[in-house]
């Protein structure tokens, strides 16, 4: 009797090894038909929809997130198996710290275990050979987040066939803001080393001032940002079905294709991300006739 | 024999992948007339009341609309007035006259629904590289709208604000712009924000130079510098409601395309495949809907 279960296992264990590689396969050719037309550079995800899933299936609380990390393990190896070289992912806003503080600590307990899982041999980053960055605020995580998170970016920081950026508390505005900041105390910088710029006659001192402010170009913005390692996502998803940004990339995605599926971010699957770029590929060669004009 | 069967899959996958993109604008059961109404899909305009859209929801009446949860600011990326003049067999300059026709309508409708802003997308910076012709054909367009409009808004008590670079603009229209904002700018119910030669990006810069010049005049210091501030900067600033609750854009395009973009943080997105010069008012009731159904988190659990 024993015997007879083991080997109905041992054959539903086989069936589904077949079944793996036969998907495997069959994903692999729809990859390579898809590949056919323009493929994105940078793909961006919002992560939505985690409690709701939790709820859905009458799962307790972290579980939603947890399922949600399975999902993005997934999304992750579709978007390097087609080729995309930069994936951005929204793991934690600022705002969220605003949530309960048990869900924020489950949160915090949850990125600090799967962080410290990317360091390990078998994971996913060393499969495909991923440079991960942390980008956000993150001197408002704890401390043994943000450590492991250095760490993280450390042992990575070799690797250069694809790149994982994970935006961890992070708002826009608020890299925006850093941005600027560090632009205008460059600026100011440059100001003060160079002398003083006052002159009795008025007329010079306001061609003066009009040059220095001349010199702040919108390249200074840019290469002060935190998200400048990459270059502007091509497609941003959001899933749950929510049409808004919720203060994520705004200067990155001026000229980004927005997606939002209605599903869940936990089930989200290959369908959203074929169809998010064919439709990427459907106006893809007006975008790039657009650039020429500029 | 494998090169084979991958060859077969790949084929297979290209007729699945035709079929999805005629079948994902259906719910199942797949019926012919809905195939049939697919060919006609892109600007069609429909008069039945009761058909129910490829996003499962029914056209709705101004009945639905809760006066309190009204957006106060609405901004809309007037999109399709050139796909709109080739679909109708007119001249592009045509296409957006009907665009600018449909913007003061649209206005109205908002003002009268108890909407406090309406910010429109005329001109983007990205735009002075469309044809020669048409830019010029564009802002004497807008010049003439503006002008002959001062009258009625000065009726209607609205305020009309015009932001962006506007170096680049013709003499005669910053004139006229400086004439209708002198004469509207008394008025505080109703304001209408018209972004010309506009960019999200370079109101940014803006900003950050207004910051530093600021700085370097001793008016502010360094570390005082937050987010409240660039807001404070930011070209928006000319009105109560900065950022907008709802952002509509027309034609099926779903883009930003560079215009507001540090004041679209939170703001519910509404994309419709309808091209602008046909965005009437149950488009308009159908958006507002959309907007009072959705919950709004800014990141919290509410």
């Amino acid at each position: 009797m024993a015997e007879l279960a083991g080997q109905i296992k041992r054959m539903n264990g086989g069936i589904n090894q077949l079944l793996e590689q036969i998907f495997g396969f069959s994903r692999r050719c729809l990859f390579r038909v898809i590949s056919m037309g323009p493929i994105p550079n940078h793909l961006a995800f919002i992560m939505d929809g985690n409690r709701r899933y939790a709820k859905k299936c009458g799962l307790e609380e972290g579980s939603g997130h947890k399922a949600g990390f399975s999902a993005l393990m997934l999304m992750l190896q579709y978007c390097y198996e087609l080729g995309i070289k930069y994936v951005t992912i929204y793991a934690f806003s600022i705002d969220n710290f605003r949530r309960q503080p048990e869900e924020v600590q489950c949160l915090m307990d949850l990125m600090l275990e799967k962080i410290k899982s990317l360091l390990e041999k078998e994971s996913i980053v060393h499969q495909y050979g991923i440079r991960v960055y942390f980008i956000g605020n993150l001197a408002l995580l704890n401390d043994q987040v943000r450590d492991a998170a250095e760490e993280v970016m450390k042992a990575t920081a070799k690797n250069s066939r694809v790149v994982l950026l994970i935006c961890i508390a992070y708002n826009s505005t608020d890299e925006i803001l850093q941005a600027v900041k560090k632009s205008c105390i460059n600026k100011l910088d440059n100001i003060e080393a160079s002398g003083s710029y006052k002159h009795e006659d008025s007329d010079i001192e306001a061609k003066d001032m009009e040059n220095q402010e001349k010199k702040i170009q919108l390249v200074d913005i840019e290469e002060n940002m935190q998200m400048s390692v990459a270059p502007n996502p091509d497609i941003l998803i959001r899933s749950s079905g929510e049409t808004r940004l919720s203060n994520f990339l705004l200067w990155q995605t001026g000229n980004s294709q927005l997606c939002s599926p209605a599903a869940l971010w936990p089930e989200i699957g290959l369908r959203h991300l074929v169809w998010a770029i064919l439709n990427f590929q459907r106006s893809h060669s007006y975008l790039e006739k657009r650039k020429k004009q500029l | 024999m494998l090169s084979l069967l991958s060859s077969l899959l790949s084929l297979l996958f290209v007729f699945l992948i035709s079929f999805f993109i005629i079948t994902s604008h259906f719910s199942f059961p797949l019926s012919l007339l809905k195939l049939l109404g697919f060919i006609k899909f892109t600007a069609s305009r429909d008069d039945d009341d009761n058909y129910k859209r490829d996003e499962g929801t029914y056209v709705v009446g101004e009945e639905e609309l809760q006066r309190e949860l009204m957006p106060r600011h609405v901004a809309v990326i007037m999109d399709g007035n050139r796909r709109w003049a080739k679909r109708e067999g007119l001249l592009t300059s045509q296409g957006h006259e009907a665009g600018a026709k449909r913007l003061i309508e649209f206005s109205e409708l908002c003002f009268k629904l108890g909407i406090h802003t309406v910010s429109a997308f005329a001109f983007s910076t990205e735009n002075w590289g469309r044809h020669k012709i048409e830019v010029k054909c564009l802002m004497s367009l807008i010049q003439h709208y503006l002008k002959s409009k001062i009258q009625y808004f000065q009726r209607e008590e609205t305020r009309v604000s015009i932001i962006g670079n506007l170096t680049k603009i013709p003499e005669s229209l910053r004139q006229t712009i400086h004439e209708i904002e002198e004469a509207t700018k008394s008025y505080k119910k109703k304001h209408l924000i018209l972004a010309i030669d506009y960019s999200g990006r370079l109101d940014i810069l803006r900003a950050c130079k207004s910051i530093v010049h600021k700085s370097e005049a001793g008016l502010i210091r360094k570390e005082d510098v937050d987010e409240a501030m660039i807001e404070r900067e930011l070209l928006t600033s000319c009105t109560e409601f900065s950022s907008p609750d709802l952002l509509i854009r027309t034609s099926g395009e779903q883009r930003i395309s560079n215009f507001f973009l540090w004041q679209l943080a939170y703001t519910e997105l509404f994309f419709s495949s309808v091209l602008w010069p046909d965005f009437d008012k149950d488009k308009l009731v159908e958006a507002l809907v959309s907007y009072q159904r959705r919950e709004r988190r800014f990141g919290c659990r509410v």
